[in-house]
């Protein structure tokens, strides 16, 4: 059998660091990239004696996830111990919740390969602590724990094994990602890994009822990554399955490097968690008017933007989907569209230039390094004609390397606009001159030729000279 | 219920605790023992009842997103039997 | 006058009228700790020079008027389990043999704010896992009365300590009677507050849903007083209530008329020693004349308790003490090649035998397979237990039982058998398991001269109620001034 007769079947837990103030259980500041070992205290680095207090904002951010994908919000809840030894874990145990997660039964739409909206089931979504960081010491040897990290809040959302390709996975996993954005839960920096996704993928037989055995895989730090490896796990899977061998349940570590996965641990260390409910934290008990109140104040969702995109804004459904994809690019649109009053412009250039070059570099919509101000200007200086959309290109590419006002830009390079008739017309005659069989095309009724002409003359002015200007200016003088 | 000295094994290697050769018939008999009295948890008369998790019955104990530095960072790492750059040093580990 | 003899009320007085000072009274407490501390071995570490310095500046600041506050310059003894900023914390263990505890337990903080002087870390079975002290890493502490004889335990140090004369007072701590059974033992009294009264913030986590900070003194308005200190909502526990502060000196009314005591009768069966029934008859007596209503009634509980407190103390244990993984502080074994040895070798070899016993028993019973059989019935028998005590409640005021079945054993009498020392404390275990106030007061001695406890259990936040039930006793019977200890071996 080949490939082919293969389903896939995947279903992700993604891990997002929570963007409160402090720790989950004690008062530390949440930072990421701090001095080591300077954001912590006796309760987050496990010393003896000290205890967990539970932070109101983690519930509430949670419960603000839980609405947002849909989800059962749980009037009972708690927190459990799950025990296990690991230099990052410096309690021996992680503060999780087993059996009455926050949030449970939710769902997300997405759109499948085809384009087609499709559901992707939430089964749960609860509450924990961050395990520490751990460096390799590249001159000494050994590793070196850092517990910055240890109990920095996460939202774990476990999603139903509702995948079958990478695509669904990316578009669902972008479309989680701009959900916990909007509504100011997470940053979502995958680089800085406060969004990670673990996949947990299987295959089987197409037209199978049961599902295959899984494996879980860890460490993809981006998307692209993360295509990559489901693609290999996918791949390594079906070859077991038809070389006749069986898919042994274990967690796979993912290696950018070398494109592969690698079993994690070794397999006398069976886990056994030993889960039971942390004595030192009190019940969860969430009433309808607590749930509701957030309900009530919960940021506008993607899906109620994209709709006021294609109604109020009269943007395409398509362009709509693009940009409220990512909460920033999102919101820049916003932003530089009420400054330059130009809806249309903001999202042309958005999406052409500025998702090009983001395509390029690999970057994600947040990292785009100008402000939205500095993108409506740049706007206006093309209305103004001050310079051409051409140059405006070579703007948008100088903002994503040394971003600062477009117009300090375009007098620094020199890149202003010629729009001074007699300058103007000083090309136009070089040009005509230079090109005797364009002129005569162009009156033997080749229009073309004026399109080449205009060219010409906006080569000989690096791009700078006005195209209404010269294109009128050309007609002009060729009707002489 | 019978311990295996194979469960007891495991056991000890859960809890990351060596037992010797010689220690393990002890703890066999002691844990052996111990779960026998242990068991009669299993005769109570507890049908219907709840499971109490706590000796207090509060709920909703929540503190304040408020951020508060630990005043003596140094004291916090004066105990570490390793350390290197602020860090706490172990053998090298493969995350 | 023998300093050391007086009671904390009484050195307070002394102290407002000027007839002792604080140097004076420290002073003669680290003189009889260099007298007797060779004989009972009750410290872990004792702190000399510091609490006479202390001790001196406190008396400074008083005469300047800098501070205020009846118990400023009034030392005190900790048990080693409650984390002191600056100053050893051992728990009794090899593990945390050199630890410095970078901050102070919440009830620390109590402490310092009245000004009162840290004499030192008291003894204590290791990690609070046993009743005789003897599992302690570093040396057995003797009880006074005869030192042949175990202090009891956990809280072995602070009992003999204030047995002894050795502090004024002491903080345990009480997971399943450990401040009360050395209390009966050594014949003082010590008090395991309401689940939640006092902070556990900075305790050393033996079993974090049982376990409670509380007095050992000399007599109960002593308990009351250093009840008063330790009190109050933490809101660094979230298993700390918050509830208005009470003076519990004010409840001590000597007077019982009208009280109903129940006496469950199943808590005088079979195994109690026939000395401790007769003097706890006597007491029920005592408490007759006194003008209380007793009545005998039925708690079967007893072995439901203990067998529940063993699966959930250890299944909590287990997890508890994983933090002691020879990394950020503790002990580290010098034999690794790896993580996994450091991990397995620190503990093994930093852990008593008690400690592991237990760790053991508690991850069994946590292991997949068990988990339904052990620790979720055990919490269910939690509720069954406390809907029990719950029943009695709307009958008596107090209940009133045996502290421990036996006086104290002989060193070395127990200690091999765990099973055996298990079984003593089918007393007081089930105070913890439902989370209630229980205290322990001498009500007598048998033959050999060995004090015997009285326990008192009330419902949660009834201490003003037991508190004066126990005063009102203590006044009857005079046990301090018909009974001391003798220091010597029997």
């Amino acid at each position: 059998m080949s490939k082919e007769d293969y389903e896939i079947v995947i279903g992700l837990e993604v891990h997002a660091e929570l963007s409160t103030k402090t720790k989950i259980f004690c008062s530390c500041k949440n930072e990421f990239g701090a001095e080591p070992n300077t954001h912590i205290c006796p309760v987050c680095m496990g010393m003896p004696g000290a205890l967990p207090v539970l932070n109101e904002k983690v519930v509430e951010y949670a419960v603000k996830a839980g609405i947002a994908t849909n989800c059962e919000i749980s009037r009972n809840s708690k927190n459990d111990r799950k025990n296990y030894f690991y230099p990052d874990t410096p309690k021996a145990y992680q503060i999780s919740q087993f059996d009455k997660p926050l949030c449970e039964n939710g769902y997300i739409e997405i759109e499948d390969e085809n384009g087609e909206k499709k559901k992707i089931g939430i089964t749960r979504i609860h509450i924990e602590d961050d395990a520490a960081k751990l460096n390799h010491n590249e001159f000494g040897g050994g590793s070196l724990v850092d517990l910055n990290r240890a109990g920095v809040p996460l939202i774990e959302t476990v999603s139903e094994p509702d995948m079958r390709n990478s695509k669904e996975v990316e578009n669902y996993l972008r479309k989680l990602k701009s959900i916990y954005e909007y509504i100011e839960v997470s940053d979502c920096k995958m680089q800085e890994g406060s969004f990670r996704a673990d996949i947990n993928l299987s295959v089987r037989k197409k037209g199978a009822k049961e599902f295959g055995t899984r494996t879980e895989m860890k460490n993809m730090s981006s998307f692209r990554s993360i295509v990559r490896a489901i693609e290999y796990e996918a791949d390594r899977q079906i070859d077991i399955i038809e070389e006749g061998g069986k898919i042994e349940q274990e967690t796979r570590r993912w290696d950018d490097v070398s494109g592969k996965t690698f079993s994690m641990r070794d397999k006398e260390d069976a886990q056994d968690y030993r889960y039971f409910p942390d004595p030192d934290l009190m019940a969860i008990r969430l009433s309808d008017e607590y749930i509701e109140n957030i309900k009530k104040n919960l940021p506008e969702l993607p899906e109620s933007r994209k709709a006021r995109y294609i109604n109020e804004i009269g943007l395409s459904e398509k362009d709509a989907n693009l940009l409220t994809a990512s909460k920033h690019l999102s919101n820049m649109f916003e932003e530089a569209s009420n400054i330059c009053k130009n809806h249309k412009q903001v999202a042309n250039w958005l999406l052409s230039d500025v998702s090009r070059i983001l395509n390029e570099k690999e970057m994600e919509a947040e990292e785009i390094p100008f402000t939205a101000e500095e993108l409506a200007k740049m706007i206006t200086l093309i209305e103004k004609g001050t310079i051409s959309s051409s140059l405006g290109k070579k703007v948008i590419e100088e903002l994503f390397e040394n971003p600062k006002d477009p117009e300090e830009i375009i007098k620094e390079k020199g890149w202003i606009q010629i729009s001074d008739e007699g300058a103007i017309k000083e090309v136009v005659q070089k040009i005509l001159q230079a090109n005797p069989q364009s002129v005569e095309d162009y009156k033997a009724g080749k229009d073309r030729a004026l399109g080449f002409l205009v060219g010409q003359a906006m080569k000989e002015t690096k791009g700078k000279a006005n195209p209404q200007m010269l294109n009128k200016m050309f007609i002009e003088e060729l009707k002489k | 219920m019978k311990v295996s000295k194979e469960e007891i094994l495991h056991i000890a290697k859960l809890a990351n605790l060596n037992l010797k050769e010689e220690e393990i018939d002890t703890y066999l008999l002691h844990l052996q023992d111990i779960l026998n009295f242990a068991n009669i948890v299993n005769n109570a008369p507890v049908e219907g009842l709840s499971e109490t998790i706590g000796a207090n019955k509060n709920y909703n104990v929540f503190r304040k997103d408020e951020i508060i530095n630990f005043e003596d960072n140094e004291a916090l790492l004066a105990n570490a039997p390793e350390k290197e750059r602020n860090m706490f040093k172990i053998p090298k580990v493969i995350q | 006058m023998e300093i050391t003899k007086l009671t904390v009320h009484e050195l307070k007085e002394k102290l407002a009228n000027k007839e002792l000072t604080i140097t004076e009274i420290t002073k003669a407490y680290i003189d009889r700790i260099n007298e007797k501390e060779k004989d009972i071995g009750a410290f872990v570490t004792t702190l000399e020079e510091q609490s006479l310095q202390k001790a001196k500046e406190i008396e400074e600041k008083v005469k300047a008027n800098e501070i205020k506050g009846a118990l400023a310059g009034i030392p005190i003894g900790i048990k080693d389990n409650i984390c002191t900023k600056g100053i050893h914390t051992t728990c009794s263990s090899k593990m945390l043999e050199n630890f410095i505890s970078p901050y102070d337990a919440t009830v620390m903080e109590k402490i310092n704010n009245e000004n009162m002087i840290n004499l030192g870390k008291l003894n204590m079975d290791e990690f609070a896992m046993g009743g005789s002290t003897e599992y302690s890493a570093f040396h057995v502490t003797k009880n006074p009365w005869n030192l042949n004889k175990v202090p009891g335990g956990s809280s072995g140090g602070s009992a003999a300590a204030v047995a002894s004369g050795m502090v004024p007072w002491a903080l345990g701590s009480d997971t399943g009677g450990s401040i009360r059974q050395p209390a009966s033992f050594c014949g003082v009294v010590g008090m395991k507050p309401t689940y939640g009264l006092v902070s556990r913030y900075g305790l050393v986590a033996f079993a974090s849903s049982l376990d409670q900070i509380g007095p050992i003194t000399k007599d109960v308005e002593d308990c009351a007083m250093l009840l008063n200190v330790i009190t109050g909502h933490d809101e660094k526990d979230s298993t700390s209530e918050n509830r208005e502060k009470v003076d519990y000196t004010l409840s001590l009314k000597n007077d019982v008329k009208g009280m109903k005591i129940g006496v469950p009768k199943e808590f005088f069966g079979e195994g109690i020693g026939p000395e401790v029934k007769q003097k706890l008859e006597e007491a029920i007596e005592k408490y007759k004349e006194l003008g209380a209503e007793v009545e005998e009634f039925s708690l079967d509980i007893a072995n439901y308790a203990l067998a529940t407190y063993y699966i959930i103390a250890c299944a909590e244990a287990s997890s508890n003490l994983g933090r002691f993984d020879g990394i950020r502080y503790g002990y580290r074994t010098p034999n690794y090649d790896n993580l996994k040895d450091i991990y397995k070798n620190s503990r093994s070899e930093a852990f008593g035998s008690e400690v592991k016993r237990r760790i053991i028993l508690g991850t069994y019973v946590l292991s997949s397979g068990y988990y339904d059989a052990y620790y979720k019935k055990a919490q269910q028998v939690r509720t069954l237990v406390q809907s029990k005590f719950d029943e009695a409640f709307s009958k008596y005021d107090v209940i009133l039982t045996p502290t421990s079945p036996t006086t104290a054993f002989n060193i070395g009498e127990k200690k091999e058998n765990p099973l055996e020392m298990y079984l003593a404390d089918i007393c007081t275990v089930s105070v913890n398991i439902a989370g209630l106030p229980g205290i322990s007061i001498p009500c007598g001695v048998d033959k050999e001269g060995m004090p015997i406890g009285m326990q008192l259990i009330g419902q949660k936040f009834s201490e003003e109620t037991l508190l004066n039930a126990a005063y009102t006793f203590e006044q009857a019977i005079k046990f301090r001034e018909n009974y001391k200890p003798e220091f010597k071996n029997k």
